[in-house]
């Protein structure tokens, strides 16, 4: 047994391995197919201040290897969130960070201001990176400017660690990161989708209800894990990675080039119990390979010759 | 336990594009109800990557089985699938039919479209043991798209089929048919699963006549199990109609809570 324990500075987590928001519900779902202690943490789905209705669908489409999703952030919002939901998260031993959105800055400061009063969360991941909520899959975390001025906005009214969620949709990440980290952020998440369209050639529409969509999955991992290296070279802050892990070995290649932690997503619809198999595998090649402790991993990837 | 890895096909027929499996798994039958799915992974690997929503269409002790149409990459591979081979399950998933109350005498219209056919074995069965004199409409756009007729009658149910060429049975949609029949009956319920536009026309049907209806509704699903909210329908719940989860909420809902304008 390795020591799969990982030190955010802001948060011990037990093992590298959290779930990426929008892919594992509020994470009572996945509570019959899986123990959520075996898991470092959930990130849960993102969270508005009142109840949001999504988009229109067909909300998903299955590309090669991939998934392009434009689900809209339907939610419960936080009152709900807050009443129903986290007094059952709080039984399980586990971290519960909490993405959350926003429709306008100032809505990131109450759903802020609202969550810092409830009890059971142990950070917020600041969604600036969704791209299925506004026209052409614009966010915040598509501009250097807007993201350092809303997590430093966020930074002042947050009583608890922030992480910020990035966007693959931009031209220069390491730039997107600083400007994260300029902010006050803990810690930056990265990648969220990448902006897709699938094509229905016979009807010549789009297959999504809304245009354009997100894509995640396998088909993104090399795109993600370059996205994490770039981010994790240019900021001090910790980075968790995410983009595609399916298997064990596929996180140990995010903490290699520089995650400190990662988050599994589209794998959790798959298999509901995906996160802890592969919380398992790390440990298993870690076994393997004499490695005492994962945290050794972090950043070891030889560029050198 | 609501997965089974290695649930093994232990028996198989095929009608061109048409395949009815049966698979053993003790576990996930013993929790089996009429209406509810599976999540069938139909290949390992990456491609296809998610699983494929398939209603159950029969269970006993320790098997299930699923009726399916190829329509993709997904369930062509699963076509391929060989007696004594395993596959990987998750289910079975949502809400099935409800059927409370007293059925005894009673007349229930089971209506189904092509694939739609397929979770409505199942509840004839379950409908005739709490006493129900069960009809079914089985409709296709030809003879070769109404495969399991047979085994309906077989099985004892009362059958009559449409086709649109009218190839076999009355010519025409199975929706005119039930038309035609409601001018002379008035069921106690009807079953109706088939395709987006046949299920419109349906519901409308018993909605006109104030019958009550139950309708198992199909979607792209990313999970199954209400995590992605990938595979909603505007569905009423004492307000006008919000997006709600088929695969939780669902698939089977009443006729009068299913807002079609909305998708």
């Amino acid at each position: 047994m390795a020591d799969l324990s990982i030190d955010l500075g802001f948060l011990k987590l037990r093992n590298p391995v959290l779930t990426a928001s929008g892919t594992f519900g509020y994470g009572l779902e996945f509570t019959p197919f899986l123990d959520l202690s075996k898991l470092g943490g959930i990130v849960v789905k993102g969270l508005y201040y009142g109840p949001r209705e999504g988009n229109p669908p067909p909300r998903l489409v299955e590309t090669a290897s991939g998934l392009i999703n434009a689900i809209g952030l339907q939610g419960v919002g936080v009152e709900h969130f807050a009443a129903d939901i986290l007094p059952q998260l709080r039984r399980h031993d586990t971290a519960v960070i909490v993405n959350v959105c926003g429709a306008s800055d100032d809505e990131y400061i109450k759903v802020i201001e609202f969550l810092n009063e409830q009890d059971g969360i142990a950070a917020y991941e600041l969604n600036i990176s969704c791209p299925n909520v506004k026209q052409n899959g614009a966010c915040p975390a598509m501009n250097a400017k807007t993201t350092q001025a809303i997590v430093c906005e966020a930074r002042k009214r947050s009583r608890r660690p922030l992480i910020a969620k990035l966007s693959p949709n931009v031209t220069n990440i390491a730039e997107i990161a600083r400007a994260a980290e300029d902010g006050g952020a803990d810690a930056v998440s990265l990648i969220n989708t990448i902006l897709a369209l699938a094509v229905d050639l016979e009807t010549r529409r789009p297959k999504l209800g809304n245009v354009l969509g997100g894509l995640s999955g396998p088909a993104i991992k090399p795109i993600a894990l370059r996205m994490t290296y770039q981010a994790a070279q240019a900021v001090k802050i910790p980075v968790i990675g995410m983009g595609g892990i399916m298997t064990g070995e596929d996180a140990l290649e995010y903490m290699m080039v520089g995650a400190r932690a990662v988050q599994v997503g589209t794998a959790n619809f798959i298999n509901p119990d995906a996160a802890g198999r592969i919380a398992g595998e790390m440990d298993a090649w870690c076994d393997r390979h004499g490695i005492a402790r994962a945290s050794d991993i972090v950043g070891t990837l030889k560029t050198g010759r | 336990m609501k997965q089974d890895p290695n649930a093994r096909i232990i028996g198989r027929q095929t009608w061109g594009d048409f395949h009815l499996f049966r698979i053993e798994s003790k576990a996930l039958a013993a929790k089996a109800a009429p209406g509810q799915f599976l999540m069938v992974r139909t290949a390992e690997g990456n491609d296809p990557l998610l699983r494929r929503p398939i209603s159950l269409h029969d269970a006993g002790n320790d098997w299930l089985e699923i009726f399916f149409r190829v329509a993709g990459h997904g369930t062509a591979i699963l076509a391929g699938k060989k007696e004594g081979e395993t596959i990987d399950i998750l289910g079975p998933l949502g809400k099935g039919y409800r059927l409370e109350g007293d059925w005894k005498g009673q007349e229930a219209w089971l209506i189904g479209g092509g694939r739609g056919i397929a979770p409505l074995f199942f509840l004839g069965h379950v409908l005739r043991g709490k006493g129900a004199r069960v009809k079914v409409f089985y409709g296709g756009k030809t003879l070769a798209e109404i495969p399991i007729g047979k085994k309906f009658e077989s099985a004892g149910f009362q059958l009559v089929c449409s086709t649109d060429d009218g190839s076999f049975g009355f010519k025409g949609f199975v929706t005119s048919l039930l038309e035609k029949e409601l001018g002379a009956a008035t069921p106690a319920g009807l079953f109706i699963c088939g395709p987006d536009p046949m299920m419109e026309k349906a519901a409308r049907l018993a909605l006109d006549r104030g019958l009550p209806a139950q309708l198992s509704l199909e979607a792209i699903m990313g999970c199954g199990f209400g995590a992605c909210w990938g595979c909603v329908k505007r569905i009423k719940k004492g307000d006008d109609g919000k997006w709600r989860k088929i695969c939780e909420d669902g698939p089977v809902f009443a006729a009068e809570d299913i807002v079609w304008d909305g998708a």
